[in-house]
């Protein structure tokens, strides 16, 4: 019950849980390291995931769920085939990183820190990913985005954009 | 085999490389380069040298600091300059292999300097003025020697502190780092000495050291920049601290955010243990000592050291009450000694060079350097370490070369969301612990956002206690709730909802927050309220009373407005560019923003053709002159 937040798994296989759940690591100071390597193999932390590392641990669900939801790094669905971060750290809040997340979740047409129903894309916004001198930033994937503007935003979109996805500038002036 | 013996190979194996017959390319591959598109230009490089079948190496190295002038390549040719180019692309590559590697053009018009090799430390030519104020001592050899090769740290003189360590008692180097004057750099400047003292002193034998690399702060990227351009002398600096309280074992508990950085982390780790620097027994001493690393899930709260110790326990990160002290009762209730990364990077610095040497340098209450991570509206951003007691004013003008495209300076935040937002009066600050705490900012971690003209204040305010509530832990009442209500007021005023007492109402709140709360993150957190209520108190007043944003920044005070005069009819720049359609036509052809469909995304601003310059924002939105404020009901029915 506790860990409805969090979507069932699907992907993982057994084997790559077991390679993480070693025996020498059946303590709860290895807790976060489990969780990062499950979440590095999965992509996200699933329910069943969660529930087994509980059981691996001899700790309550409700133990690991806190601790999983306490660190802003655990997320509990999975993240869009192209992840896009924007930058929200000091240096690009005052360069406008602002406006180019809202341009970023207006032009994906998906909410921030959420992934769209395609599963295509997923927006969040990082604290800082330490290219000050680039500010504002985007990561799109492995990919930095320098010097980003709200019109820059729909620039690199067509670029990446799968034919029929999300919303266009011409279906949108048509309406 | 002993420490001359290590010595003596890795120096050879520097000297082969550096002052050797082969020329050698030095790429910059930390972070910032890499986001610069460094990779691409190392891979030209290489590329460029195979095809042409030219002599010579290519090696990465870590970063000089100058993050503006990134991608970064050096080139060292024997009996030649050695030169250091900036803004190198994969595109002028073949140049530079054609022009220096093969031929005698040293290119010098990519140049940013010449640098001398050989001897192992830099000089940068004299026209770069911001290096007349520096004082390198922890980035000295970052961006020159390579992170990935141990030698060339121990090359440089590495480890010798270490192994000098090793024969002496710690009560003397305890006594070494008392008289050097050391003060803690992850904010707090705790004398370091006290803090070794009372762990060396604490009883049990299992005791740990803990290296905080947990760098969260937003703007701040010094210990970062150290540990992807350095990461031996971090490692060596925790030796000593370990030899020296009784520890056997120790962490580095570094971000999840910073990869490239635990990757060269892991790397230093595994050849400092093949080379009998760290692990059992080092350099036949009968000390033992191993690191284990690792990473945060990204939590700002994690930083404060009773909070790092509950997530390295697999607990939430909630901050404990002091005392008793880590340095007591720690890490799973043992004495533990938690220091920060730019604090035992210095340790092999004094016990190599000496107290005096150290405590000569900086002020009398702080001394040594401080290391600033320089961002915000500046012409020159990165990093920077000058003494400590250098003036603000030299940070800004001289080593940051003043402030972008030749606006105004309005106000500078130094120490990230704990700390203090100070105005051009103040420039004249020294940056140590005390004086910027007088001021009301703090050292913190070192991070300087610089903010000109069109930086709102208050809204600054609003990022960082946004950020502060985002990232409270919850345990405190007044940190989780009270930041919540602080931010709800700079909302109201940020949209021209608030009253005057308000203004009041925020201060009460930020000094209930102040002390309210147990660990520095509640304690610090009204710190930017608190400092721009007492130095930009007319900003708030204006939002207040006029309902005017100074700086043109809060969206719901300010409004685009396309200036009829200056509007060239037959461009569409802006009506393409608005993401909303809310820029239309007039019956003159001239473009006018529907204010009650405009999101105020700036796209317009942004687009609109330089020569004509036709967008402007207004503050308060009154000024829009009435029949320019939305699209008349007779243009709609037309369409």
């Amino acid at each position: 019950m506790i860990l409805r937040g969090a979507q069932p798994g699907g992907n993982l296989p057994g084997e790559t849980l077991s390679n993480i759940l070693i025996e020498g690591r059946r303590h709860r100071r290895h807790l976060v390291d489990i969780l990062q390597e499950i979440q590095a193999a999965e992509g996200y932390l699933s329910r069943d995931a969660l529930r087994e590392v509980a059981l691996f641990l001899d700790l309550p669900a409700s133990a690991v769920w806190g601790v999983a939801t306490f660190y802003n790094q655990f997320r509990f669905s999975p993240l869009g085939r192209h992840p896009v971060r924007v930058c929200m750290g000091t240096a690009c809040h005052l360069a406008g990183g602002r406006l180019v997340l809202e341009a970023m979740a207006r032009e994906l047409e998906i909410d921030i820190g959420s992934t769209g129903e395609d599963e295509e894309f997923s927006l969040e916004r990082v604290a800082c990913i330490g290219c000050c001198a680039l500010a504002p930033v985007l990561t799109i994937g492995a990919d930095v985005y320098p010097h980003m503007t709200p019109p820059r935003v729909e620039e690199v979109l067509v670029a990446i954009k799968p034919a029929g996805a999300g919303k266009s500038k011409e279906n949108r002036k048509q309406r | 085999m002993t420490f001359d013996d290590i010595y003596r190979r890795a120096r050879a194996q520097w000297e082969s490389q550096y002052s050797g017959e082969t020329p050698l390319v030095l790429v910059g591959t930390a972070t910032c380069g890499r986001a610069a598109g460094s990779m691409a230009v190392l891979e030209a490089f290489r590329r460029e040298i195979e095809g042409n079948n030219a002599r010579a190496q290519v090696s990465e190295v870590g970063c000089m600091g100058l993050c503006s002038y990134e991608p970064l390549v050096i080139i060292i040719k024997p009996g030649d300059f050695s030169v250091c180019y900036h803004h190198v692309t994969p595109q002028v590559v073949p140049q530079l292999v054609q022009g220096y590697l093969l031929g005698d053009d040293a290119c010098l018009d990519l140049a940013l300097g010449t640098v001398a090799g050989g001897d192992g430390e830099p000089v940068y030519i004299p026209e770069l003025e911001r290096f007349s104020h520096e004082t390198r001592l922890l980035l000295g050899q970052c961006g020159y020697s390579s992170p990935l090769q141990i030698d060339h740290y121990i090359a440089s003189g590495g480890y010798r502190s270490l192994s000098t360590a090793l024969k002496m008692k710690p009560v003397d180097i305890i006594r070494t780092i008392d008289r050097s004057g050391l003060r803690g750099r992850g904010g707090a400047g705790y004398p370091i000495s006290a803090k070794w003292q009372l762990c060396r002193k604490a009883g049990g034998k299992t005791k740990y050291i803990i290296c905080n690399a947990d760098e969260g702060d937003p703007g701040a990227f010094m210990d970062r920049v150290l540990l992807e351009s350095n990461p031996q002398a971090v490692l060596e600096g925790m030796a000593i601290a370990a030899y020296t309280v009784g520890a056997h074992e120790g962490f580095i508990y570094i971000r999840e955010e910073y990869p490239l950085a635990i990757e060269r982390l892991k790397l230093a780790l595994a050849q400092a243990e093949a080379n009998g620097l760290l692990g059992k027994n080092i350099l036949d001493s009968g000390f033992g000592f191993a690191i284990e690393i690792t990473r945060g899930a990204g939590a700002f709260v994690s930083g404060e050291e009773t909070a790092m110790m509950a997530a390295l326990e697999g607990r939430r990160s909630w901050p404990e009450f002091r005392p008793p002290y880590p340095a007591e009762s720690g890490l799973h209730g043992r004495p533990t000694l938690v220091n920060n990364v730019k604090t035992l990077a210095y340790i092999p610095l004094i016990i190599e060079r000496g107290d005096k040497w150290f405590s000569g340098i900086g002020t009398k209450q702080s001394p040594g350097t401080a290391l600033f991570a320089l961002a915000g509206k500046l012409n020159n951003t990165g990093l920077a370490e000058v003494p400590m007691g250098t003036t603000l004013d030299t940070l800004v003008y001289r080593i940051g070369g003043g402030i972008r495209e030749g606006k105004k300076f309005k106000g500078v935040q130094i120490g990230g969301p704990s700390g203090g937002c100070l105005p051009e009066s103040l420039l004249n600050t020294p940056v140590d612990f005390d004086s910027l705490k007088d001021a009301g900012a703090i050292m913190g971690s070192g991070g300087v956002i610089v903010m000109d003209e069109d930086n709102c204040m208050v809204d600054t305010a609003k990022f960082f206690v946004d950020f502060s509530q985002r990232e409270s832990c919850g345990k405190c009442t007044h940190c989780r709730i009270g930041t919540w209500q602080m931010l709800d007021v700079l909302e109201n005023i940020t949209t021209g909802k608030a009253l005057m007492e308000d203004l009041d109402l925020l201060k009460g709140l930020a000094e209930d927050v102040k002390n309210g709360s147990l660990c520095s993150l509640g304690r610090m957190a009204p710190n930017p309220v608190l400092t721009t209520l007492r130095y930009f108190g007319d900003e708030y007043q204006a939002h207040v009373l006029e309902k005017r944003c100074p700086a043109r920044v809060c969206k719901e005070l300010t409004a685009y407005y396309i200036l009829p005069e200056k509007c060239e009819r037959g461009c569409d720049h802006c009506v393409l560019a608005c993401p909303v359609e809310a820029i239309f036509s007039d019956d003159k052809g001239l473009k006018v923003v529907d204010q009650s469909k405009c999101t105020k995304c700036g796209s317009c601003e942004l687009v609109c053709p330089v020569e004509y310059n036709a967008v402007v924002r207004l503050s308060p939105v009154s000024l829009v002159p009435p029949d320019r404020r939305t699209r008349p009901e007779t243009t709609s029915k037309e369409l």
